[in-house]
């Protein structure tokens, strides 16, 4: 099959604004649409611009703006979004060059929300022990690869950089409530912030977009909840 | 510079958001208009009871319809956003809140815009 690929491209040394561009690209319906992006970079312009590392979905490196929503390329298959396809650069960051994003925004974020264990007790000779329960307490935010799918899905983000944007409050979720963790009341002091989680207005754009299918919507209420109800 | 490009397509919380906005700004307008009319009671029963009459036509009527429309969604909307913060199973019960705010948005619209609408036809 033929699939019509445009893509929003925007060279920094020569273009003021960004434009479309056009490519017909041979495809099987089971070609990932990095398989496409790959196939004009390498074979009509070399000059095409994206990131990508592992592209089996795990490092967290080519999410772009895949026909109006938020999607790993390497995860999305053409067959899932037919022979039209337009791929744009996340939004709310800025853009370095075609599909490339500055993420530092975004890591910026991110370490602000101490995104590593807080505990002052000595070390044991052996693990820090936890129950399976407590384990599973926060199980679901354990799996960002923050590629930065939800954080630019946002409304909120768009408008107000300053927000701290879902991915950097799902990873304060993963530390605060971990049983081995001492750090929560630091990072709800973070998020407490008027660009913390109040921002939130629940549109649950991050919780469709993010392709480890984390409720982060849920995540960002348990840290809005441990907030009014001073419980973790 | 990056300049917007397609419509995000988000989902019904996307939407509910963008029109609860819509709402909150339409209802603050009327609010403006609403708060001069009443002060012009201070000002003399005749003035208000002029001004008042201004507003007996069809296009004022099609807006009062457009008011109590607005009003319930964006109600019923808020509590919907409220239990999403202070009720633990809110969030992952957002879609069936959806489907019952729908129906209660239906059956508290449908009454006042018929009556209203029967109305603005009856002063045709």
């Amino acid at each position: 099959m033929q699939v019509k690929l445009r893509v929003r491209r925007f060279n920094p040394e020569t273009d003021s604004e960004s434009r479309i561009e056009t490519y017909d690209v041979p495809a099987d319906p089971m070609d990932r649409v990095l398989d496409l992006l790959h196939w004009v970079k390498w074979n009509v312009d070399g000059s095409l611009t994206f990131r990508r590392s592992c592209a089996h979905g795990i490092c967290g490196s080519d999410a772009m703006l895949i026909n109006g929503t938020n999607r790993l390329a390497c995860k999305v298959l053409v067959r899932e979004v037919g022979d039209q396809i337009t791929v744009e650069p996340l939004r709310g960051l800025p853009v370095n060059k075609d599909l490339l994003v500055d993420m530092e925004p975004f890591f910026a974020s991110y370490r602000e929300v101490l995104p590593y264990l807080v505990n002052d007790d000595p070390a044991p000779d052996t693990e820090r022990r936890q129950s399976q329960a407590d384990r599973e307490r926060f199980d679901d935010t354990t799996k960002c690869i923050l590629c930065a799918a939800c954080t630019t899905s946002c409304p909120v983000f768009w408008a107000d950089d300053e927000y701290f944007g879902p991915a950097a409050i799902v990873n304060a979720h993963r530390f605060i409530f971990d049983s081995r963790d001492q750090g929560a009341a630091q990072r709800l002091t973070v998020l407490n912030d008027k660009e913390g989680v109040w921002r939130c207005r629940t549109t649950f754009n991050c919780t469709d977009a993010c392709p480890r299918g984390i409720k982060v919507t849920q995540a960002i209420q348990e840290v809005k909840r441990a907030l009014l109800f001073r419980k973790v | 510079m990056q300049r917007l490009g397609t419509l995000y397509r988000g989902r019904e919380g996307m939407w509910t958001w963008v029109l609860h906005r819509v709402s909150g700004v339409a209802i603050l307008f009327y609010l403006f208009a609403h708060v001069v009319d009443q002060a012009l009671l201070n000002v003399s029963p005749e003035a208000y009871d002029r001004v008042i009459d201004t507003y007996r036509n069809p296009f004022v009527g099609l807006l009062e319809i457009g008011l109590a429309v607005v009003v319930i969604f964006h109600a019923l909307n808020g509590l919907r956003i409220i239990l999403f913060d202070f009720w633990s199973q809110g969030v992952a019960r957002q879609r069936q809140m959806l489907w019952v705010q729908t129906v209660l948005f239906l059956v508290l619209a449908i009454p006042p815009v018929v009556a209203i609408g029967a109305h603005v036809v009856e002063e045709l």
